[in-house]
């Protein structure tokens, strides 16, 4: 018989064992009276023998080995029964223990899924991605360093150990069927989805023999643009589509959900079929590089080989591929800064599950306290310290499991509200769930947390003074008991600190942070990203002709007062930084200090709202063929020319150099000063690496740069009337042919200034709005725990305070008496929780942005709000026990 | 009545081993042939004879079932399992070589003692 069938058939079993032990009594009797003894003393005799026969049973029992788990089922029933007898210890106690570890739950869902689940790919940890390194790129600034398509091309024909594709990022417009869109376009080669192991909805992967210029053009479509704009239809697959002007065919279709590089992507087409000459370029690179390990190959297998067609490389094209080298990593998911907000977010969501945890427990205690004599009884009667211990926390792992359970629920129903209400996009949202981790994070949790909180009253379960326990009658109180009881109000209150000033310094920086100047009149603006049409594209004096056509039609258009073409616009992600150097000995590379530039049209200033300092801004004058302008910030002002005057100065800017840029000056000339903007958003601007700016007129943009800058600007609008209402007429005017030449073209990303200077403190006011929560329950868990403990210790009090009224002490004493037991637990806990909130600062300060250290203020503001709740926490208890009857509460002895 | 002396450690489940390797045979019965066997020296306590038996029982050493008495009356059955008779020849030897070791050392040190 296996142990569970032990257990299954207990009653049985215990029927046998009776059967047994009477089958042996009365054979013993019989052959007794056999013997010439009467039947009593026969009967007593074999007895006698045999031993007690309840212990000769519970030996037996022993002896099955199944001891452990039938005590367990004992203590769970008991367990159980006892909650119910009480309901209101128990509704409080899953109350808060459902609050704590839903939140934790939710908290570690969201954990989950962003930043510990691996990939959605087969074998993810078989997946690299492959980076180029060379010594000037600084990877800190510009995130690590693409591959060249020829570069690509060549490792992907060497490596054995790697299977590799490639992807490029681009844009284009989708034209018929339909209205035309903006739709995002990735460049890829035919590798990718057997690379990545993700078999299409419908329709084909690329064929490597389609992977040619000149060949038919096949594009594939992704799941969410074919639901869009194809309502799901089955036979797209085979269909034309127009994309920047040119027909292709459909192929195929993703399937739901599919993401490369984190980003969905809207189509998908052959790299190889692009004639673009950046691609051809050995130093252009553009191509993002992911490969799988082919069988048997290990990463650094695939290290060496990639390092060896570096040098390969370096020999046969010493000029473009001098230096450069390829690195294989694991390719993880990319979720940005996300970690440490979410790590932020499970550390204080986990002080909250602390907090309750020590709510329970004081709870608990209270109650062990009130049982000792029940306890007492049981050790009298032959039970074990071990087992007490045992049945203690069977107890609390039964109360902590239920919280569990309960917190499971409450994280299924709150984790999409919480995904939601994040700002901005939450990387790889689609991938929260809740699955087994989250359930065996929630299990462990819950088990913790009820050996956690069940410990205390477990271990001063009596064992030595039994006899005084019993005779005591449960109404004295030890010390220890006492100190633990306010050890545990210390630190709930402590954790609340913690919470409420965390809360408080997140309050101020928002408050701060929005206070600023953004540097830009933020109201009444549209920004807007625009395409223009491909067919404009084709002539560098075409491209010229119909930005000015943009403007000049987007002039027309009621509601707007003034527009500007403008490659990067202040809070967004865009960038574009510069080396600069004030004298013509300009330092290699990695050594040049930088600024954000930013190619601008004339009316620019006036649409920002961008104070002149010095000097001019741009006019229609400055265009190819005069002098190179460029227009300063006050930041780069200061750093490249301190308080000199800087109109009429000089800067070197490399890549704005050379015959083409500047042409045949190897320098720009400063015209003006503006006000500094802050780029970076409101928060991060002040610890942004890179904060001097200057201004470049787009005019004096050389013709070869021009169709990819073209691609990168927006246009930027003030408008008399609210900004959005222009929106409608503006797309109208600008979305048929511009400058004489027909196709379509697009606004697209349409946002107003306001809501991007906004966007830029959401993060702020997300974390503030969650800490403010958490403080609030923090609060409110702070004082149910001072309260229940107060209300324990004075009840416990009640002989002891009879006895003073009946000596002469008034009301006012006796809550005085009992308040000035709660402050100094109160007080002890503020003290504790200031230092611990004062460390908690300081983290928070490395992980949101525009936050500062710790201010007195801050504490002076927060702290009397605690002291003040706990306080009247405490004071129902005080008042409580100044209406004590004296006679009665003598009488109880 | 000899006096009697208790059992030393562990010996009881090589003596109920024993027994039951004799036959199928009842709790009670086991009690008596011991104290027959032993000729009332060896004193078995009743009240430990029972968890002994359901130890060697869980241990896979006995196998148990119910049967009919010849008076007619159902009792528990022990009988010996494969295992539980490896087991006795096992500890059987071992008590014999124990027995061995403990008579020689008891001669030698013979004369001194006495």
């Amino acid at each position: 018989m296996n142990w569970w069938h032990r257990l299954l058939r207990r009653k049985k079993m215990e029927e046998h064992l009776e059967k047994e032990l009477r089958f042996h009594l009365e054979q013993h009797t019989n052959e007794l009276i056999a013997q010439g003894y009467s039947r009593d003393e026969a009967r007593r005799q074999s007895r006698l023998s045999l031993g007690g026969p309840e212990q000769v049973k519970e030996n037996c029992r022993d002896a099955r080995g199944t001891r452990w788990l039938e005590d367990l089922l004992q203590d769970f029933r008991y367990a159980i029964r006892m909650l119910r007898k009480q309901p209101g210890f128990a509704g409080v106690a899953l109350l808060t223990l459902a609050l704590g570890s839903g939140a934790t739950t939710v908290m570690f869902t969201v954990v989950n899924g962003v930043l510990l689940k691996p990939l959605p790919y087969p074998e993810p940890d078989r997946l690299v991605v492959v980076h180029g390194h060379t010594d000037t790129w600084n990877a800190a600034i510009y995130g690590e360093q693409n591959l060249t398509y020829p570069d690509f091309l060549d490792c992907r024909r060497s490596s054995r150990s790697l299977e590799m594709a490639g992807f490029v990022y681009s844009g284009g417009i989708l034209g018929e069927p339909g209205v035309p869109e903006y739709v995002e376009r990735r460049e890829i080669t035919p590798e990718l989805f057997s690379v990545l192991g993700v078999p299409l909805l419908r329709g084909r992967p690329f064929l490597p023999e389609e992977d040619r210029p000149g060949r038919a053009p096949v594009v594939i479509l992704s799941y969410s643009l074919w639901q869009r704009r194809f309502a799901g239809e089955p036979r797209t697959v085979g269909l034309p589509v127009v994309l920047d002007d040119k027909s292709y065919t459909v192929v195929g279709i993703t399937p739901p959900g599919f993401q490369l590089d984190g980003e969905e992507g809207d189509v998908f087409t052959l790299l190889g079929q692009d004639t673009a000459a950046y691609l051809r370029n050995r130093r252009a690179h553009p191509v993002g590089v992911v490969a799988r390990l082919r069988p048997g190959a290990k990463l650094s297998q695939a290290s060496a080989e990639l390092e060896l067609i570096g040098q390969q490389l370096t020999a046969q094209y010493p000029d473009s591929n001098k230096g450069r080298s390829f690195v294989a990593m694991p390719l993880r998911p990319d979720v940005g800064d996300v970690r440490s907000t979410l790590w932020l977010l499970l550390g204080a969501v986990g002080l909250v599950l602390l907090i309750a945890c020590v709510n329970v427990a004081s709870l608990l205690l209270a109650r062990a306290v009130s049982r000792d004599r029940e306890l007492a009884m049981r050790v009298a009667l032959g039970a074990s310290r071990g087992r007490l211990v045992r049945q203690c926390l069977t107890e609390s792992a039964v109360l902590g499991l239920s919280g569990g359970v309960l917190g499971v629920l409450v994280a299924a129903v709150g984790f999409r509200p919480f995904v939601q209400f994040w700002p901005g996009t939450l990387p790889r949202a689609d991938e929260i769930q809740l699955d087994w981790r989250v359930l065996l994070f929630a299990l462990t949790a819950s088990l913790v947390s009820g050996l956690l909180f069940g410990l205390a009253p477990a271990l001063r379960a009596p064992v030595g003074e039994v006899e005084q326990a019993l005779r005591a009658g449960g109404r004295t109180l030890a010390g220890s008991s006492r100190r633990l009881h306010s050890g545990f109000v210390i630190s709930e209150i402590a954790l609340a600190v913690v919470l409420l000033v965390t809360a408080g310094m997140l309050g101020r920086t928002l408050l701060r942070l929005s206070s600023l100047n953004p540097g830009v009149n933020t109201r009444n603006v549209l920004v807007t990203r625009m395409a223009l049409s491909p067919a404009a594209l084709a002539h560098p004096d075409g491209i010229r002709a119909a930005w000015q056509d943009v403007l000049d039609r987007a002039r027309r258009v009621p509601g707007v007062e003034s527009i500007a073409a403008v490659d990067t616009f202040p809070m967004r992600q865009g960038e574009n930084q510069l080396g600069y150097w004030n004298t013509p000995a300009v330092p290699p590379e990695n050594q040049q200090p930088l600024a954000l530039a930013t190619s601008v049209t004339p009316d620019y200033l006036k649409v920002m709202g961008i104070p002149l300092l010095k000097g001019r801004f741009f006019d229609d004058h400055d265009r190819r063929g005069r002098d190179a302008v460029i227009v300063i910030d006050e930041v780069l002002a200061q750093q490249a020319f301190g308080t000199r005057e800087c109109v009429g100065k000089r800067l070197w800017i490399p890549e704005m150099s050379g015959p083409n840029w500047s042409e045949g000056n190897d320098s720009l000339l400063v015209v003006g000063v503006v006000g500094h903007v802050r780029h970076w958003g409101l928060a991060r601007d002040d610890q942004a690496p890179v904060r001097a700016q200057f201004y470049y007129p787009f005019a004096q943009v050389p013709d070869g740069a021009l169709r990819r800058w073209s691609e990168l600007m927006s246009i930027a609008v003030r408008t008399s009337i609210p900004p959005l209402n222009v929106v409608d007429s503006l797309r109208r005017e600008l979305r048929g042919a511009t400058g004489g030449a027909t196709g379509d073209q697009a606004l697209y990303q349409v946002r107003t200034l306001e809501q991007l200077a906004s966007d830029s403190l959401a993060r702020q006011r997300f974390l503030l709005l969650l800490f403010g929560i958490f403080a609030g329950l923090a609060l409110a868990l702070a004082c149910i725990g001072i309260y229940g403990v107060l209300a324990y210790l004075t009840g416990q009090r009640v002989p002891e305070i009879g006895v003073r009224m009946a000596l002469g002490a008034n009301a006012r004493e006796v809550i005085r008496l009992v308040l000035r037991q709660s402050l100094g637990m109160i007080f002890g806990g503020v003290a504790v929780g200031i230092l611990a909130a004062l460390a908690a600062g300081r983290l928070l300060m490395h992980t949101v942005d525009g936050m500062q250290s710790t201010e007195l203020s801050t504490l002076i503001i927060t702290i009397p709000v605690l002291v003040l709740a706990a306080m009247l926490a405490s004071y129902g208890p005080a008042r409580r026990a100044s209406r004590i009857d004296p006679i009665r509460a003598l009488r109880q002895d | 009545m000899a006096e009697k002396s208790d059992l030393p450690q562990g010996t009881l489940d090589l003596l109920i081993l024993k027994i039951v390797a004799l036959g199928p045979v009842h709790g009670y019965a086991i009690a008596q042939r011991l104290e027959q066997v032993s000729r009332g020296v060896v004193q078995v306590p009743q009240g430990s004879l029972y968890p002994a038996l359901h130890r060697l029982e869980n241990r896979g050493l006995l196998a148990a079932d119910w049967e009919e008495t010849e008076s007619g009356r159902e009792a528990k059955f022990y009988r010996l399992t494969r295992k539980g008779r490896t087991q006795l020849e096992t500890e059987a030897a071992s008590w014999q070589r124990l027995i061995e070791a403990v008579g020689l050392v008891l001669k030698l040190s013979g004369g001194g003692a006495e």
